[in-house]
């Protein structure tokens, strides 16, 4: 499925990121292969050149390893996995405590709050 | 590389292309972008050999024929209407030696044509897939297309930049291609150059604007001229 971009952000990274939440999100496994550069170019709806560009970046991050003549694979290191979910749960903290300060919340209004939702939705599944 | 040096061209007295500069690097896809009527389709008509430029030179086509190195569509339609889709393969097979019969094979069936159907009887859609299908079914280190995706609805435009992704080897190949259609190509593109009133502007390549501007290509054009 072509994927839709932000227009202010290289397409490239916007790549990066929703690799990484679909390895986050168990929607790609650890030691999984990716499709071919060419492949995956086709399916998203990007230029090729774009797409190895994807792919070098993964590599580099070591979140994927490509092995000559076989392909590229998903990271079977745990720990790496693990710092992934990690920095995508600090972002998304990050940018909604920014986004609720901004309109004026403070911290403990925002806490209660979510301790509420939390009991909410605990409180309904209990009856 | 392909090198264009202060290119001219005049008309009479109509000046339409004004000491034109730009690079075309190996195995990208560069998209020409401008208002109608900036020279675009002169300048690809310049390096496809078919107009002589009065000043400037162009480096990198290392044919004497430029329909050897160059495989190129026009915005127009110039296929025989008696033809068949068949017989037009038949036909560039035979003037060309380039013409990979197994691309122009599964590019047919990619784009849902049928062989024995008259290009005279073709819709303008059809008929748009058929130019890209004989145009890129080539070898030809350079590929041009002059607006592929004018007056197409949004199913066939996106079907046609699949293929452009999909067929093309960019390993050996390079793509230069003229749109207005900026938000469908941008996903496309490598590098994109801006004409304006006869001359080139602008050149840069796509994630780079992402990356400093921060701003859509579309957005970018509009800051640009």
């Amino acid at each position: 499925m072509p994927l839709h971009f932000q227009s202010d952000k290289p397409i490239y990274l916007q790549i990066v990121d929703t690799m990484i939440h679909e390895i986050v999100r168990g929607r790609r496994f650890p030691g999984d292969k990716l499709p071919s550069v060419r492949e995956y170019a086709v399916e998203v709806g990007v230029n090729p050149n774009t797409m190895q560009r994807v792919y070098r970046e993964l590599d580099a991050r070591q979140i994927t390893k490509t092995k000559r003549g076989q392909g590229t694979f998903v990271t079977d290191d745990e720990e790496t996995i693990q710092q992934l979910r990690e920095q995508l749960k600090q972002r998304y903290i990050d940018s909604f405590l920014t986004d609720m300060t901004g309109l004026g919340f403070t911290i403990e209004e925002i806490i209660s709050s979510i301790d509420k939702e939390k009991g909410g939705t605990s409180d309904d599944s209990n009856q | 590389m392909i090198q264009i040096s202060n290119v001219s061209k005049r008309y009479s007295i109509h000046q339409v292309l004004k000491q034109c500069n730009m690079t075309i690097e190996k195995g990208k896809i560069v998209g020409l972008i401008g208002e109608n009527g900036c020279g675009k389709t002169t300048l690809l008509k310049v390096l496809a050999g078919i107009l002589r430029p009065n000043h400037g030179r162009i480096d990198g086509i290392h044919e004497n024929d430029r329909s050897r190195f160059i495989s190129y569509s026009p915005d127009n339609s110039y296929f025989y209407p008696y033809f068949t889709i068949e017989a037009l393969m038949d036909f560039y097979q035979d003037v060309y030696e380039d013409f990979d019969r197994d691309r122009a094979e599964s590019l047919l069936h990619f784009f849902e044509l049928e062989k024995k159907q008259k290009i005279r009887h073709l819709s303008k859609g059809q008929a748009g897939r058929v130019k890209i299908l004989i145009t890129i079914a080539r070898r030809a280190p350079l590929l041009m297309l002059d607006e592929p995706l004018a007056g197409l609805d949004p199913m066939v435009k996106q079907k046609i930049i699949k293929s452009l992704i999909q067929f093309i080897d960019l390993e050996q190949q390079t793509l230069l291609m003229t749109t207005h259609e900026l938000m469908e190509v941008e996903p496309l593109l490598d590098d994109v150059v801006v004409m304006k009133h006869g001359t080139i502007i602008e050149q840069s390549s796509v994630e780079s604007i992402r990356e400093n501007d921060m701003v859509s290509l579309q957005q970018w054009l509009e800051n640009t001229y």
